[in-house]
């Protein structure tokens, strides 16, 4: 079964990819990357640039807006997401809570099968 | 005047002795909580105005029994805040002498009809009344999944008419190795999580200390009750001195002893001496052996690493868990070189391995250790990205850096 774990950080844990703390940043995001490719569960996924480099489009009728920024007001943003190829939901579970976001949310999610 | 902590201590207690003597008689677990908890609703009325009654759950008892009789249960009730119902309802005394039943309801809990992942979160919910959505968190779980299979059980259970009784003398010693697995699971569930010290899972281990409690009282003449009893205080004994006061992770043997519990490490050394003294060896006196010659060990800067080996090697004989097998493996490393060590786990099964922390933090440490930097550097990686506790996960990162920069 296939999962999305989307990653929401806290601005403090993403404002540490620019700071002397990114290479512990990184390194734990990656270990946790490969730990998933070497237990072979990894399917996909990717990290996305900082909230700053948003923009929200929205179209209504005919309407066209368009803002910068990101599109959730709160204080815990998207960072990136995982997919997973694991038996179940508690196994999806059980690698969300091992990802390093320090105080951000992993929402599990099970994919539509198409 | 009783503490919060007593109080609240005395309504865990009494709890499942309620919900054991109700569903003695043939009543379905189910059917025995929810009249209990309208019991519960029904004292919060009325004995703030009566006064609490001389024997309170003698008058839960009879309250919760002529709900049942009644057949007015509703289902709204049921598991709302029981824990906060009752640590009020229980605040004024502590429990009066009932029958102790609740050794029956923990045997149904961890009966072989049940699926041996639901034994512990049953057992907490029945035996001592945790909210499913706390039993959910400390096993990661969803809340609306563990729900949905704590009610599947206690049908389970009612369908195949499951009585609350002690099993006979035939059938008690494999009957009882599952109560104490499903109380261990426990433990250790909450054990993983005392790292992080707002986890709803703290208090795990302190249930599942009181579930060895329960069952050791009751079956005072089964050594390996006493043991799990005794292996749980070794444990629980060295909670406080796993983080220092940076909140960093502590390895064992880089403990502060001072941190540690005497009382606590005191109790099990008793308990451990009374399993030994009844002759039967057996998985839980083992690891609660293996750990007391650890605390000699650190204590006295006493090398007993060899008997510490030989205990391994019987446990792996009789429970072949990943967790002997990795403790057979550290103490292989200090009696005959990380080499032997090395050997013996990559012949472990891989699949096994593949996402159990432990394994590649055992394993980075003696590549390390023998001089394979490049395999130890990878296996750090995988253990940093296997741990779910930020402590340990900071301290693999230092160790990786430090090997970098070797």
């Amino acid at each position: 079964m296939k999962f999305a774990l989307i990653i929401y950080e806290t601005p403090s844990q993403l404002a540490k990819r620019s700071s002397p703390d990114a290479p512990a940043y990184w390194a734990a995001w990656s270990a946790y990357n490969e730990a998933m490719k070497s237990a072979g569960i990894a399917a996909g996924g990717a990290g996305l640039q900082p909230p700053s480099t948003a923009t929200t489009v929205r179209v209504t009728g005919d309407a066209r807006h368009v803002q910068d920024g990101p599109y959730a007001d709160t204080k815990e943003q998207l960072g990136g997401f995982f997919i997973v190829d694991v038996p179940d939901h508690d196994v999806a579970n059980q690698w969300a809570a091992r990802a390093p976001v320090h105080g951000g949310v992993v929402e599990v999610r099970p994919l539509m099968t198409m | 005047m009783i503490s919060h902590d007593e109080a609240a201590r005395a309504a865990q207690e009494s709890y499942g002795k309620l919900i054991a003597i109700l569903a003695k008689g043939g009543v379905a677990i189910q059917d025995a909580e929810d009249a209990l908890s309208e019991a519960f609703v029904a004292a919060l009325r009325s004995w703030p105005s009566e006064g609490v009654p001389h024997s309170p759950e003698g008058w839960l008892i009879t309250a919760a029994r002529r709900k049942l009789i009644d057949g007015e249960r509703s289902r709204s009730a049921r598991q709302k805040h029981l824990a906060d119902i009752v640590s009020v309802a229980f605040s004024a005394r502590a429990t009066d002498g009932i029958a102790d039943e609740r050794l029956g309801l923990m045997f149904a809990c961890a009966h072989p009809a049940i699926d041996p992942g639901v034994r512990s979160p049953l057992m907490l919910q029945t035996v001592l009344g945790l909210d499913a959505g706390s039993i959910a968190s400390a096993f990661l779980v969803s809340p609306a999944a563990m729900t949905q299979r704590l009610v599947r059980a206690k049908a389970s259970l009612r369908d195949r008419g499951v009585l609350i009784e002690i099993p006979d003398h035939t059938q008690l010693a494999p009957r009882l190795d599952d109560v104490l697995s499903a109380i261990y699971a426990a433990f250790n569930a909450g054990w993983d999580a005392t790292l992080v010290p707002s986890s709803s899972a703290h208090t795990l281990t302190s249930d599942a200390l009181l579930l060895g409690d329960i069952t050791r009282r009751l079956l005072a003449d089964e050594p390996e009750a006493l043991g799990l009893a005794a292996l749980m205080r070794y444990c629980a004994a060295r909670a406080r001195a796993r983080v220092d006061e940076h909140g960093r992770y502590v390895p064992l043997d880089r403990q502060d002893v001072g941190r540690w519990s005497r009382s606590m490490l005191a109790e099990a050394e008793t308990l451990l001496r009374e399993a030994s003294r009844m002759g039967i060896s057996g998985r839980f006196q083992l690891e609660a052996a293996i750990q007391s010659a650890h605390v000699h060990r650190l204590m006295h800067a006493h090398d007993n690493w060899a008997v510490i080996l030989d205990m391994y090697e019987a446990l792996v004989s009789i429970s072949p868990t990943m967790g002997a097998m990795l403790g057979r493996a550290a103490a292989l490393a200090e009696v005959a070189g990380a080499e032997r060590a090395l050997a013996f786990i990559d012949q472990l099964p891989q699949a096994r391995a593949a996402d159990h922390q432990p394994f590649w933090a055992l394993r980075a440490e003696l590549c390390a250790r023998s001089g394979q930097l490049e395999a130890a550097r990878n296996a750090y990686r995988r253990a940093i990205g296997l741990s779910d506790a930020q402590a340990i996960r900071a301290y693999l990162l230092e160790k990786l850096d430090a090997l970098a920069m070797a």
